[in-house]
């Protein structure tokens, strides 16, 4: 079982990404460079947080049309899996594998914080160490978080079971106090209709080790080493 | 040839910076304002020699990379 990080200029995730991965969770791991199409045979992709290309124009729109990315397209078609962490998840917006648009957060305001989340599905490979209905801890560093999209997607998308996480408050209610960036539907994280590729704004890279202040996040990482050892 | 692309948020998208300008203005006195949006202007200046030309690829790089056609809509105007 390999994982690839991928990184673009301007990046800055990524090396939190392999040193949990491969220091925490030791597992095997590579990087791989936006303008090479190799994947070098792993069997998941990553694509880190961070301001590629500077977020210029909009954030993820210049790096959905780096080289990589069209590898990683037809590796999410043939069933790969891929996971987006914020600039990451922004980059799968923006390349369509995830339906829907990043809008500025509604305080205009770029939040770095730790937030509540309830977990909504557990039956995908980035979620199956959680428990429907966990209430978890992550932090989040975004200007662009407030997630949208159009009426009939957004119908589609609860019908395909396609919202992971949401915000919430410490009981697991969707407060608006508890909705950090005015996302539609307290929205922090969903995943494909096949449930192979998965976006979310928080960072489980960065609650991984006790001494961050929670281990919530490396349960992402760890559903998806129990998904591919199942295969 | 000059392009010049405005993008601006689909009508109905909540915009926050707008809303902020807004109070701003009227903090500053200015009372009769309905509505702010901010959006953005994109300048190209091209080798085409047609207008009509220019604008059909202008149109291409609007729906391509310029605009999000989930959440943002566009005007071209090309001009000498």
């Amino acid at each position: 079982m390999k994982f690839g990080v991928v990184v673009f200029p301007g990046s800055n995730c990524d090396e939190d990404c392999f040193y949990v991965l491969k220091e925490v969770l030791r597992q095997n791991v590579v990087y791989l460079w936006h303008k090479d199409a190799c994947l070098k045979d792993c069997d998941c992709v990553v694509l880190p947080g961070g301001f590629s290309y500077g977020d210029y124009l909009r954030a993820g729109a210049i790096a959905r049309f780096s080289p990589i990315m069209r590898s990683v397209s037809e590796f999410s078609k043939d069933g790969g899996l891929v996971l987006g962490i914020c600039n990451g998840f922004q980059i799968l917006l923006e390349s369509g594998l995830l339906s829907g648009a990043m809008l500025r957060n509604t305080s205009i305001k770029f939040i770095c914080r730790y937030v509540t989340l309830r977990v909504e599905r557990t039956d995908t490979p980035f979620t199956n160490r959680f428990r429907t209905g966990q209430v978890v801890r992550m932090p989040i560093a975004h200007n662009e978080g407030n997630y949208t999209t159009g009426t009939n997607e957004l119908r589609q998308l609860k019908l395909q079971n396609g919202v992971l996480f949401r915000y919430c408050d410490a009981d697991g209610q969707l407060t608006p106090q508890a909705n950090p960036n005015g996302s539609t539907e307290h929205i922090a994280g969903i995943c494909n209709r096949p449930g192979n590729v998965m976006g979310l704004m928080p960072h489980p890279e960065r609650s991984a080790e006790p001494e961050l202040g929670s281990m919530d996040g490396r349960l992402v990482f760890e559903s998806l080493i129990h998904a591919m050892a199942a295969v | 040839m000059i392009a010049r692309i405005f993008v601006t948020l689909k009508p109905g998208l909540l915009d926050p910076q707008g809303k902020t300008i807004k109070q701003a203005l009227e903090s500053l006195g200015f009372k009769e304002i309905k509505q702010v949006r901010v959006g953005k202007l994109i300048e190209l200046e091209l080798n085409h020699s047609k207008a009509a030309s220019a604008k059909r690829d202008v149109e291409r790089m609007c729906q391509k990379l310029l605009a999000n056609p989930v959440v943002e809509t566009y005007r071209i105007e090309v001009r000498r």
